[in-house]
């Protein structure tokens, strides 16, 4: 990444690698506009190819909302590392004496701040595009701020996989896709179920369950599949 | 063809009989030959037998007739496309922990062979249920699950092929397949919640009440078909993976031969 300039002097200071990523997040603005910019694109597909009858889109709103947070996160994550890796970044982290776990946490973090913390913040425009009612739009923002870390998480460590591959952005999908699938049951059951009129609670357990599940895992995960990657 | 003896250097050393034995690509070598030629044979005799009895033998269905037949073919189909995710997993953590490249190659060689009896399951599961649910699909637990199957195979077979250095291939492969045997339950959870979350035209598939002795036969038949089919192909496939990453440890295998 062009951060090559500002990181020596950073880890060696012990500044978090998520200030140099956010940093870098505010002077290239695609970064975070990009992603928005397919979950926008991505959801008026939807009424195009099936009809602006409004009663059908309420009752898809939650699945297509999801789906498409999903691939939206997906878009951004498949070249986390690729970056770091051309210039040596990487190996610089690999070799550090800050725990490797820490470096991918708080790179995925401040991806998930740049790229899935906009579209949970969007989520309520796309819920009333799509006329989901007003009650039902807390629970969509909920399950999206539980669903989208697990979604980072998950690509952050396909990302790791699938390093400096061939068709590596295909391969990333393919890869988490399956992997992220409960979230999405879990998330889009949850707004579904706030639409019926019953309590969304149980999903949205399930779906903080994964996020604990998945936060104590994957960094460790991601931080083995880097050290594959580049021995 | 048959191999009287160990290639020398395979035998100077004959260490103590412990498992990691076969862990040697030229024991491996003479070992695979044999057993896979073995089990081919069984494969094609049990298969055809449990075909003949199947087929032929076994009384029509009470109540589907005589289109329950594929379900010889489909169970076992079904039943090796999720023993063979759980072997792969296995093989490849062992090959991962224990720098095992053979168990590595194990688990790679694997890998085709259960994508293929989890593309066979569902086809067949297709054309079972076209004629008794008027249906070729339904987004049933057991169904999505098994496609879901599908796509983590497809993805492990994408990302070790991708791979160029067998070992980080051989690494990688591990790690997702260990996380995608973990999630697998998790997988199904969530499949079944969905199903009963999204009430569809509810189709029950639990198995018929009882079945006939021949039908036992032939199912068991044609499982010990798919079997010895999964272990020979396996092992083919190993073999064909040992010459290819390390030729030079098998031409002494070869010339003593």
């Amino acid at each position: 990444m062009n951060g090559s300039t500002a990181l020596p002097s950073s880890a060696a200071a012990g500044v978090g690698v998520w200030q140099r990523d956010l940093r870098l997040a505010a002077r290239r603005r695609a970064s975070w506009l990009l992603p928005l910019a397919f979950f926008a694109a991505a959801l008026s597909l939807f009424p195009l190819g099936l009809g602006a009858e409004p009663a059908l889109l309420r009752r898809v709103a939650p699945g297509v909302i999801w789906a498409c947070a999903l691939l939206s996160t997906m878009l951004t994550l498949t070249t986390l590392f690729d970056g770091d890796a051309a210039d040596g970044t990487l190996e610089q982290m690999l070799i550090a004496q800050r725990p490797l776990t820490r470096t991918v946490a708080e790179r995925v973090a401040a991806q998930w701040l740049v790229s899935g913390l906009p579209l949970v913040l969007a989520s309520p425009l796309a819920g009333l595009a799509f006329g989901l009612p007003v009650s039902t739009l807390g629970v969509l923002v909920l399950s999206l701020l539980l669903g989208t870390p697990v979604l980072a998480l998950l690509g952050g460590l396909g990302a790791a996989l699938a390093l400096g591959l061939r068709h590596g952005a295909a391969l990333v999908v393919l890869l988490v896709l399956p992997l992220a699938l409960p979230t999405l049951v879990f998330g889009s059951g949850a707004v579904l179920a706030a639409l019926n009129g019953e309590p969304a609670d149980a999903a949205l357990s399930l779906q903080a369950a994964l996020l604990i599940l998945t936060a104590l895992g994957a960094p460790r995960l991601t931080a083995a599949a880097l050290r594959i990657a580049l021995a | 063809m048959r191999r009287a003896t160990l290639p020398p250097h395979a035998t100077a050393a004959t260490p103590p009989a412990r498992w990691t034995r076969f862990a040697s690509p030229a024991r491996f070598e003479t070992l695979a030959a044999s057993l896979a030629r073995a089990c081919w044979v069984v494969a094609l005799l049990a298969g055809l037998a449990g075909l003949y009895v199947g087929f032929i033998v076994a009384p029509a269905d009470a109540t589907q007739g005589e289109v329950y037949r594929i379900l010889f073919v489909h169970v076992p189909a079904a039943w090796m496309s999720m023993l063979c995710y759980l072997a792969i997993a296995f093989w490849a953590v062992v090959g991962w922990v224990m720098k095992l490249r053979m168990a590595s190659r194990l688990a790679r060689a694997l890998a085709p062979s259960g994508a293929l009896y989890t593309a066979l399951a569902l086809w067949t599961g297709a054309l079972w249920g076209q004629p008794t649910w008027g249906t070729w699909w339904v987004w049933d637990a057991r169904l999505t699950s098994e496609l879901i199957l599908l796509l983590l195979y497809l993805g492990y077979i994408a990302l070790v092929e991708s791979i160029d250095d067998d070992r980080r291939a051989a690494q990688a492969g591990a790690l997702l397949a260990l996380v995608g045997a973990l999630n697998v339950p998790v997988i199904y959870f969530s499949v079944r919640w969905w199903n009963t979350l999204h009430q569809g035209a509810s189709i029950s598939l639990t198995s018929a009440p009882s079945m006939a002795q021949t039908m036992l036969l032939a199912l068991g038949l044609m499982t010990i078909a798919f079997w010895a089919h999964a272990i020979a192909a396996t092992l083919t496939r190993a073999r064909a993976l040992s010459w290819e990453q390390e030729p030079e440890a098998l031409v002494a295998v070869k010339v003593s031969s």
